[in-house]
């Protein structure tokens, strides 16, 4: 069976390779800490079932230390220019989009084939994990068609991930240590504590604000989290179950769905949910990190309102 | 009696995002200290950390697209796709994310929400395209603009997933709604609960939609 072991081998392998290449990069001067640093998240991804949890507990402050004190710097691997990107374009054509295909193509048919044939009875991928399994797949068979087709240098694919992955840094991997933080903020009942405020400022009696109060509730609590899934629990037991279901007899179906959904309204709004906001910020090299945050407030809120009326309108019928 | 104190992590974050301190060192300090003020050992505290970074590395998973993409760009990727949108008479940014904000939404609807996203799509493909789109309609774009077209291509892709994703009944949050409500006694099936995804889906194109076309407008005014 394939599981997502896997991946974990084959990205952990091209962290490897970063961090190699990184390491003997005379461009950048801060060559040795992009190599530490990629060197780092290599080892978690081929080493982490194996390490131990305080073992993984020292690799994640030794990947905060090299980050957090400006360690890492920008590299500059060779790649083509603007105007050379010109000419390829115009000569390769439509073309140059299959390639990109393959990927999204092959998770997609992949997943409705596995899912929606007999061939998910065979058990060839790890359960519930199909969908990356074939993403993996498909970058394979994506680098074979463009070696076999456009014969770029042997570790063209390397430096070319190398540059991407640097222009990104650090935050590639932020999004991981917020999820270890939520795990933290869990274990220290930080999610009770809220919920018994949220709870001492529920006015009595009021259908309506008690679902308005869940509804921010959700969203404020995801924006602290930077994720619905932890706040959805607290949110629950403090008013969604107790006093809009039992007391007021709301449907828990409407309460539970919508309720997640205004809490991914908060998700739109917080740099906790550093993989949303973040990371694109910084794959698309904006000058302003929060500016994905910005282009979603004016969508986040109206649509939050939308949901609390949502909830107050479709659960007490 | 309960243990306010705990709650010290969350405002070393803030202040910590507020100072635009390091994230990457504000989360580890809140991490230990929140730990130790509720009663760990520093060690305790250490592996806790290090098991749950662990058990997230799926997250790090979407990573191993980068070679392809980087590949792709190097043969010119970004100019084909802006060169396709040139070709396009009608096409605005507005409507061009309109497009992949439903498709987006529809993809994610039936399962397939890992197929897009901004390594794989919004970097090599929808940015450039949008950015094409602008230039074509207002010639070229000052660097704030060009801010506030990337920005909403990213933002576009996550309204898309957010408000897609749930209707589908197998995604996580449905499991941990269906989880959740069932220890209070409410056993629900997940389908039940996925319909309930589908008014918000709608109002969230509705509304999002609106703004992009606010956005094609906004975009001419400052040209002029």
């Amino acid at each position: 069976m394939i599981t997502i072991e896997w991946l974990y081998t084959l990205a952990g392998l091209m962290f490897a390779a970063f961090a190699v290449l990184s390491a003997v990069d005379r461009s950048n001067p801060r060559r040795l800490g992009n190599g530490a640093f990629w060197g780092l998240m290599a080892a978690s991804l081929l080493a982490g079932s194996r390490l131990g949890d305080f073992g993984n507990g020292l690799l994640v402050l030794g990947l905060a230390g090299v980050a957090g004190f400006g360690f890492i710097g920008r590299s500059d691997p060779p790649t083509t220019s603007e105007a050379e990107r010109q000419a390829f374009s115009e000569r390769l054509g439509n073309k140059l989009f299959l390639p990109a295909l393959i990927i999204p193509a092959t998770a997609f048919l992949g997943t409705l084939l596995y899912n929606y044939t007999p061939l998910g009875g065979s058990g060839i991928f790890e359960e519930k994990r199909e969908t990356y399994i074939l993403l993996g797949l498909g970058v394979l068979m994506a680098l074979a068609v463009i070696f076999a087709w456009l014969r770029p240098p042997a570790v063209a694919p390397l430096q070319e991930g190398r540059r991407l992955i640097d222009a990104i840094g650090w935050a590639a991997v932020l999004p991981q240590m917020l999820a270890a933080l939520g795990a933290l903020f869990a274990a220290a009942g930080v999610g009770a504590v809220i919920g018994e405020l949220t709870q001492s400022i529920i006015p009595e009696g009021s259908v309506f604000l008690t679902v308005a109060v869940f509804g921010l509730g959700m969203a404020l609590f995801t924006m602290i989290m930077g994720n619905a899934f932890a706040a959805f629990p607290v949110m629950a037991a403090a008013i969604g179950v107790p006093i809009l279901i039992k007391g007021f007899g709301g449907d828990p179906a409407v309460v539970g769905a919508i309720g997640m959904l205004a809490g991914f309204c908060g998700t739109l709004m917080t740099p906790m949910a550093a993989n949303f906001n973040l990371v694109p910020a910084a794959l698309l090299e904006l000058k302003d990190k929060n500016g994905v945050i910005k282009a979603q407030i004016g969508t986040a809120l109206p649509l939050l309102a939308a949901n609390i009326l949502l909830i107050y309108f479709l659960a007490f019928r | 009696m309960t243990n306010y104190f705990v709650l010290a992590g969350i405002l070393i974050v803030i202040a910590g995002f507020a100072l635009r301190l390091n994230p990457m060192l504000v989360v580890t300090v809140a991490a230990i200290a929140t730990g130790l003020i509720s009663g760990m050992d520093l060690v305790e505290v250490i592996s806790t950390f290090g098991k749950a970074f662990n058990d997230n590395r799926i997250i790090a998973i979407v990573w191993i697209v980068l070679p392809v993409i980087g590949l792709l760009e190097r043969f010119g990727l970004q100019q084909r796709a802006a060169a396709v949108i040139r070709g396009f008479k009608n096409a605005t940014t507005g409507r061009l994310l309109i497009l992949y904000l439903l498709y987006r939404q529809a993809t994610a609807a039936v399962g397939l929400y890992s197929t897009a996203g901004h390594p794989q799509t919004v970097r090599p493909l929808v940015a450039p395209m949008a950015l094409a789109a602008a230039e074509k309609q207002h010639g070229e774009l000052d660097e704030d603009t060009a801010e506030t077209v990337k920005s909403f291509s990213a933002a576009t892709d996550n309204v898309g997933l957010f408000f897609g994703e749930d209707i589908f009944f197998a995604i996580g949050s449905i499991v941990l709604i269906q989880q959740t409500l069932a220890t209070y006694g409410y056993e629900l099936a997940p389908l039940q609960l996925a319909v309930w995804a589908i008014p918000t889906a709608i109002l969230a194109f509705l509304i999002h939609g609106s703004r992009l076309l606010m956005l094609d407008r906004a975009i001419g005014k400052r040209r002029r």
